[in-house]
């Protein structure tokens, strides 16, 4: 049979992901550091392990509302009210969904007329492109750069706006970069949203992974935003919690219910063992993570000082767990770069390109790992650039 | 606490150079900053968290809870330091509730630390009591859980 002829245009043409690639040159190999991974090297902190066994044990196991447990909305409503300094009503503005992935998707899905425009920067989280296209949306891509440290900048967003634009999607911190956002910034693109009449939807999964006492400011605290904000979070990388697949949407009532629309029919609820999981992480609140970031925090600097003490140009990523340095002096591609540091080090690292066109020249390094194998990639890694540049010579 | 004592704390195993990096100071402010803490009894020693089953290590561990009497004016602190010097005892506490040390003894067999019990530590002028009870197996040492082997690992790469 055909297959390609009776697959939807959507999907048939969506690229294949460039991590899927990689993924495979490394699955079955044990003798690999790998710093190709997208989330916390700790498992889930024990008590909302703890919470879940116990909830099982009283047979907690039914579907939930569409909307997710009350219970669960009401901390997720205090939780983003402490933390993002804006207030959503948990029976009418708070959607708790199967991860942030979904929120986003289910967000296109409720907004976009076929032809409407997406502004997002790139490199990027691989879903981004798919998601919009999926939802019969067009993206348009706003590359971030190095020389901004991957901040997102007003005037390349005002270049892209275009009278078909609908939504401006963002998400700072950024994976793969760990780029953030300058206040400034953000200030003058809120303001663009409000006076262009745009929705914008900003993931904030990587908002409590800050570093150097910065604290994390939003777009939707902007004058004008909260009623065109679609704000999306998740326990995944706080809260070490990426296999639970557990977020939420936060977004005013008309918008909440739309989405809500999608999500009842597609996911019914997410998984009420999940949802118990959140209800616990929740009322650990920071207490489930701040060990853990001030530890990454310790880790940036070893693999930061590391690259650059390679000659691998790198900036200081200022959130997140990820480091994106430079490797064209080695003059490498991305791909050949850590292919080539796989076959002989055996060091696992993503290449920048898997996160589009934008991140080719990168690498992305995860320091999400213990200190002693960063400190031991670095090492295999200064000495695949030694050897690579002495071979140049 | 001093940044640099915790780190050395969850790893005493790492170089001077990645310390440095990591808590962005010279490597000869570790090595000073580390002199200056061992010398001050900051940093009592350096030893490796063990699996003893796997290491062969067949000698067996007790807790001894004693019952002491308090002196006029050491309080407890002279019986508690004469007991820590003891090679056998390998941690010793003064503890809140029904007894007053936490004496944990180590000895080739379980004859070894009755003995340890009996002939030493119960015939000290000023104890009262002592109750032992001996470990049988462990589950999580130093921080570290033992034979951790079973736990899922993560995928080498994801987005």
């Amino acid at each position: 049979m055909d297959y390609d002829s009776k697959l939807c245009t959507q999907v048939r043409d969506l690229p294949r992901s460039g991590i899927r690639d990689f993924f495979e040159l490394v699955i079955g190999r044990t003798d690999v550091i790998s710093l190709g991974v997208g989330e916390p090297d700790k498992p889930t902190p024990w008590p909302i392990r703890e919470a879940v066994i116990r909830s099982l044990e009283k047979g907690q196991t039914s579907y939930t509302s569409n909307l997710g447990l009350e219970s669960l909305r009401i901390l997720i409503s205090e939780y983003v009210t402490k933390h993002f300094r804006v207030t959503y009503d948990p029976k009418s503005e708070i959607l708790v969904t199967v991860g942030v992935s979904e929120a986003l998707d289910i967000a296109f899905r409720a907004v976009l007329n076929p032809g409407d425009e997406v502004i997002y920067h790139e490199p990027c989280y691989v879903s981004y492109s798919p998601s919009i296209k999926m939802a019969y949306g067009v993206p348009v891509v706003v590359q971030t750069r190095e020389e901004n440290e991957f901040a997102l900048m007003a005037a390349d967003v005002e270049k892209a706006i275009t009278p078909k634009t609908k939504v401006i999607a963002m998400n700072f911190p950024t994976n793969p970069t760990g780029g953030i956002m300058p206040h400034e910034e953000l200030e003058k693109i809120a303001a663009l949203a409000v006076k262009h009449d745009l929705l914008v939807f900003t993931d904030e999964i990587y908002s409590e992974l800050l570093y150097d006492g910065r604290q994390h400011k939003s777009i939707v605290e902007y004058p004008g935003m909260r009623e065109r904000t679609v704000l999306l979070h998740g326990f995944s990388k706080a809260f070490a919690m990426t296999g639970w697949r557990l977020g939420y949407a936060c977004a005013p009532a008309p918008l909440r219910e739309a989405m809500m629309k999608i999500h009842q029919y597609c996911m019914l609820c997410a998984p009420i063992m999940s949802q118990m999981a959140g209800i616990e992480a929740l009322k650990m609140g920071e207490s489930a993570y701040e060990d853990m970031r001030q530890s990454y925090e310790q880790r940036r600097n070893l693999i930061v000082s590391r690259l650059n003490g390679m000659g691998l140009h790198c900036f200081n990523p200022g959130g997140a767990f990820y480091v994106f340095p430079d490797i064209r002096s080695t003059g490498l591609t991305s791909k050949e770069f850590a292919i080539q540091l796989l076959q002989k080090k055996s060091v696992a690292v993503v290449p920048g390109s898997a996160f589009s066109s934008a991140g080719e020249g990168f690498v992305r390094c995860c320091y999400a790992t213990a200190p002693e194998l960063i400190a031991k990639a670095m090492d295999l890694m200064e000495e695949f650039v030694n050897e690579v540049r002495a071979g140049k010579a | 606490m001093d940044p640099l004592i915790e780190l050395l704390r969850n790893n005493s195993n790492r170089t001077h150079k990645d310390i440095a990096l990591t808590l962005g100071i010279s490597e000869s402010e570790v090595a000073a900053r580390m002199a200056a803490a061992e010398s001050d009894t900051v940093i009592l020693g350096y030893s490796a968290v063990v699996d003893r089953l796997k290491a062969g290590d067949r000698r067996v561990t007790a807790l001894i809870e004693v019952r002491i009497t308090p002196e006029p004016n050491g309080g407890f602190d002279r019986l508690a330091k004469r007991i820590s010097k003891f090679d056998q005892v390998r941690e010793c506490f003064l503890m809140s509730g029904g007894y007053d040390l936490a004496v944990i003894v180590e000895g080739k067999d379980l004859l070894d630390v009755a003995n340890f019990v009996a002939e030493k530590l119960s015939t000290l002028g000023g104890v009262l009591s002592t109750a032992t009870r001996f470990q049988l197996k462990a589950y999580k040492e130093g921080g570290f859980v033992v034979n951790p082997g079973d736990d899922e690992a993560r995928l080498p790469v994801s987005p």
